[in-house]
């Protein structure tokens, strides 16, 4: 066997790892380039030249400026900690689609929080306002963690109701016992947070939560691949039956596992209400939680992968507007590219024929099995 | 008809395939011969048209051909029955052999009666009585295995490949799959039959060829040779086929058995009542074709499943409810019958695998954290006593051979402080040099005085191996009998019948203990 071992076997191992995704984002970007020249007649008149224009306003919005680069962290840190809410789900054999959710519990918890300690010591609300939020994420992970492991209802199932729940939970709250009262309120929303409003840290908006999300990638890649809990559930995620067999115990493993994703995510919730929008509306239109599913899947359920897919989404995200107002290419081109950099991703087999890729490479089927995996299957056994 | 010539596959770092030459004529069953990995499955992938060869050529009928994909194949009469059937469960036997070939009435619609006959037709030729309508799902093994030799016979095949084909089938399927290919034969079928089990080729070939290493190393006629000449060709060296297990020096009963009743999945008990002893430096074997509820015995003892009653003993302690890791840490090792669904993490590497249910306490781990060095210092020891050929300790443990899978597993359970050991069909599926390696193996661990309890579906290895033989049958212990003066027909009539229809009177099992 042609096997490295040391540096040389691991960089093997992670280029064919991360192989699949880079080619995905090249042919994204082409079939968006062509999308563009196709459709340049409705915008300026016919371009042949127009994916350069946006392409390059989109990187210069990203990372042309401080701010832009301040822009692309803040709108990837949430997507780094919720996309790690989903990948390590995926490593623990659990497709977590509730990331949503547990952000929205996460936010309303650390919300409660905010606004009672409203006048207290931001020394004292911050961390508290945090905890809360990593709390309620918790909650929202454990329920359905829980009833994986204990009845054997699928997660899938569970946590799309439960990110229902969440959506009403946040509205009936916010519109109810926490409607705020002050002059700046003009539609369902808290107060402003002002106590546990995180401090910026970098440029205009770089607050408290980007190194929060820059902190959680090495504890979550610790704990996945160095500690001996990370092993459990790694080893439940991809063969309960063996996990059982050695002394494992696959439903407290379960259990942990969705109860760390909801934290994550919960984390994610927090930051972001209490460090970027600092107030809480009644109907949060926010889409992190899922998009946080597309950024697990392209960074390959790896800690690593899931921040540099963050940052990706996160650029993209931030290099929207410029590319709009200079290219007048809509903004919602973005979630095209996001959506087909996925397609790819799926359907690998098209990309390997196409390329003629033989071996190298690792495809992304553990993920997406469990993504498919039968809902009739016990969890339990 | 078929004629391989210099056929050579080189794949990366290694030679699967170095000149090899094979002749198989009509009317010939020819065996291929050789441990895994030999190069056999690399040979016929070639002639299907899975892979394509560095050099050489194939000849059917004397013409050369060039085989690209198995749609070539198949139209050149070459068809292939592998290992793991190629069927659609949830389709009926017809369905599954028509598809693809559907005969049509008009442009849209399938001749159901047509194709109904022509079945029942290839059918009959054998005398298998089948029903075209029946889901594949729901056919035995061996049935589903028949369906499969019509698919190709339905598709006009003249070369049968068949890849290891008893290695999921029962003895009496076997005998019955035997017969069909001696069938095929006087027809004038050519078969090449691909297997590792010696007497299996001896029983049923015409010619045996021999692969080691890529290279045919010899052929044989199977009436000019015997097992150990056969072994010695395929392993490159002279190999004990039947281990001198020695005196055994029994001592005080260490893992007990009474009474115990265990329930399956589906709440039938298929256990009952089932009582033994296995004492400190002994081997006590229990044969039974499978099924008759050594799988739950063997859950229950080890704590994988419930026994619904009864007790089980270690040393002095009840451990009859303690989980696998109480088990574990009081000595109780278990090799399990199905390492891919409980032996081991097929995706994670080898230095994991061999800590599986070690690696939470020192030295693998302090605390929470893994202890990564002591682990790999530990896996680069055990990789070399017990001689698990792996390019390194890091490689998934999957991408390792079926026999050195198995050296992982006995690896990380024959390590340590043993008061019993569990060996569940332990050489399932393995080479001849693998199985001799772990039946020594456990002998040695016999000898340093752990009670060790082997349930295999091989009757040659429970005799081979044990010190006392129990046989079960339909749940019951029925019988315990001496290992020394055990006798192969006594046991398998005992397997076969519980020992009720009369020829043997089993001791009871105060006179065998």
């Amino acid at each position: 066997m042609s096997e490295r071992t040391g540096f040389a076997g691991w960089w093997d191992r992670a280029r064919a790892v991360a192989m699949l995704p880079l080619i995905s984002i090249v042919l994204a970007l082409v079939f968006g380039a062509v999308l563009l020249i196709v459709s340049s007649p409705l915008i300026n008149g016919w371009d042949p030249l127009l994916p350069f224009t946006a392409y390059r306003a989109l990187a210069e919005g990203a990372f042309g400026s401080v701010n832009g680069l301040v822009n692309t962290l803040v709108n990837a840190s949430p997507l780094v900690l919720a996309g790690l809410a989903v990948g390590i789900g995926f490593k623990g054999g659990l497709f977590n689609i509730g990331a949503q959710g547990q952000f929205l519990a996460g936010a309303l918890c650390a919300t409660i929080v905010a606004i009672a300690l409203n006048s207290a010591s931001p020394l004292v609300a911050i961390p508290l306002s945090i905890l809360a939020g990593m709390v309620g994420g918790l909650a929202w992970g454990f329920i359905p963690g829980a009833l994986k492991a204990f009845t054997g209802a699928h997660e899938v199932v569970t946590t799309i109701m439960l990110n229902f729940v969440a959506i009403q939970l946040v509205s009936w709250v916010i519109s109810g016992a926490l409607r705020g009262t002050g002059p700046a309120v003009t539609f369902a929303r808290t107060d402003p947070i002002v106590a546990a409003s995180l401090p910026i840290v970098v440029g205009r908006s770089g607050h408290l939560g980007l190194l929060l999300a820059a902190l959680a990638v090495p504890i979550a890649w610790w704990l996945l691949f160095r500690s001996t809990t990370g092993f459990e559930i790694r080893t439940v995620g991809a063969n309960p039956d063996a996990a059982r067999y050695a002394g494992m115990h696959p439903r407290w493993i379960t259990i942990l596992t969705m109860s760390l994703c909801g934290l994550l995510a919960g984390l994610a919730g927090a930051t972001e209400v209490l460090g970027e929008v600092r107030y809480m509306p009644a109907s949060y239109g926010t889409t992190v939680g899922f998009d946080a599913i597309a950024v697990a899947l392209l960074g390959r359920a790896h800690p690593v992968g899931i921040l540099f897919a963050g940052l990706l989404f996160g650029a993209m995200q931030a290099g929207a507007g410029l590319m709009q107002s200079q290219a007048e290419v809509p903004v919602q081109m973005v979630g095209v590219l996001q959506a087909v950099i996925l397609f790819f991703l799926a359907a690998e087999i098209i990309v390997r024929r196409t390329l003629r890729i033989r071996t190298a490479g690792t495809g992304v089927s553990s993920e997406l099995q469990t993504v498919s995996r039968s809902y009739g299957e016990q969890a339990s056994r | 008809m078929l004629e391989m010539r210099g056929i050579t596959k080189r794949y990366p770092g290694v030679l699967a395939n170095d000149g090899i030459d094979l002749q198989v004529r009509e009317g010939e069953i020819h065996a291929l011969l050789g441990e895994n990995g030999a190069g056999k499955s690399t040979l016929m992938n070639i002639l299907y048209g899975l892979a394509v060869p560095d050099a050489g050529e194939i000849l059917i009928d004397g013409k050369s051909v060039e085989i690209a994909s198995p749609h070539d194949a198949i139209q050149r009469g070459i068809s292939m029955v592998h290992q793991h059937f190629m069927l659609v469960p949830v389709l009926s036997v017809a369905e599954n052999i028509l598809l693809g070939e559907e005969p049509m009435a008009g442009p849209v619609f399938v001749d159901r009666a047509a194709s109904h006959r022509r079945i029942r037709e290839l059918g009959d030729r054998f005398g298998w009585q089948i029903d075209p309508d029946k889901p594949v799902g729901s056919l035995s093994v061996g049935w589903q295995q028949r369906v499969e030799i019509l698919k190709a016979l339905y598709r006009n095949a003249r070369l049968l490949v068949l890849d290891e084909p008893t290695a999921v089938l029962t003895p009496q399927e076997t005998t019955e799959i035997f017969g069909v290919l001696r069938k095929l034969r006087t027809e004038g079928y050519a078969i090449i039959f691909i297997s590792h089990k010696l007497y299996e080729v001896l029983e049923v070939a015409d010619t045996i060829t021999v692969i080691r290493r890529g290279k045919v190393v010899g052929s044989r006629n199977p009436k000019e040779t015997n097992e150990e000449d056969l072994a010695e060709l395929m392993v490159g060296r002279e190999v004990e086929l039947t281990v001198d297990r020695g005196e055994s020096k029994p001592e005080q009963p260490m893992l007990s058995v009474a009474n115990l009743t265990v329930r399956d999945d589906r709440g039938n008990e298929v256990v009952h009542d089932v009582s033994f002893e296995v004492r400190a430096g002994e081997i006590f074997g229990i044969a039974g074709v499978a099924g008759n509820g050594q799988d739950e015995l063997v859950e229950a003892i080890t704590g994988l499943r419930h026994a619904s009653s009864g007790t089980v003993r270690l040393g002095d302690r009840d451990v009859t409810h303690a989980s696998p890791r109480e088990l574990h840490r009081l000595g109780l090792a278990f090799v399990p019958g199905d390492r891919h669904r409980f032996g081991m993490v097929l995706s994670f590497p080898v230095t994991d695998n061999l800590v599986l249910n070690d690696y939470y306490h020192a030295p693998y781990a302090s605390g929470l954290r893994r202890n990564d060095e002591a682990i790999a210092a530990y896996a680069k020891e055990a990789i070399e006593k017990y001689d698990v050929r792996t390019p390194s300790a890091d490689v998934p443990a999957g991408t390792l051979s079926g026999g050195n899978q198995q050296k992982v597993v006995v690896a990380r359970e024959f390590e340590g402080e043993l008061k019993a050991l569990v060996l569940d069909q332990p050489t399932r599926g393995l080479d001849v040099g693998s199985i001799e390696f772990i039946h020594r193996q456990a002998i040695a661990r016999r000898d340093t005085g752990v009670a060790t309890l082997l349930v295999s579906a091989e009757l040659d290895e429970v005799l081979e191996m044990s010190d006392r033989i129990g046989v079960m049958f339909r749940g019951r212990l029925v019988a315990v009998l001496d290992g020394r003066t055990a006798d192969k027909e006594d046991v398998g009539l005992l397997m076969a019948t519980g020992g009720r229809e009369g020829g043997v009177q089993p001791q009871t099992l105060e006179e065998a203990s």
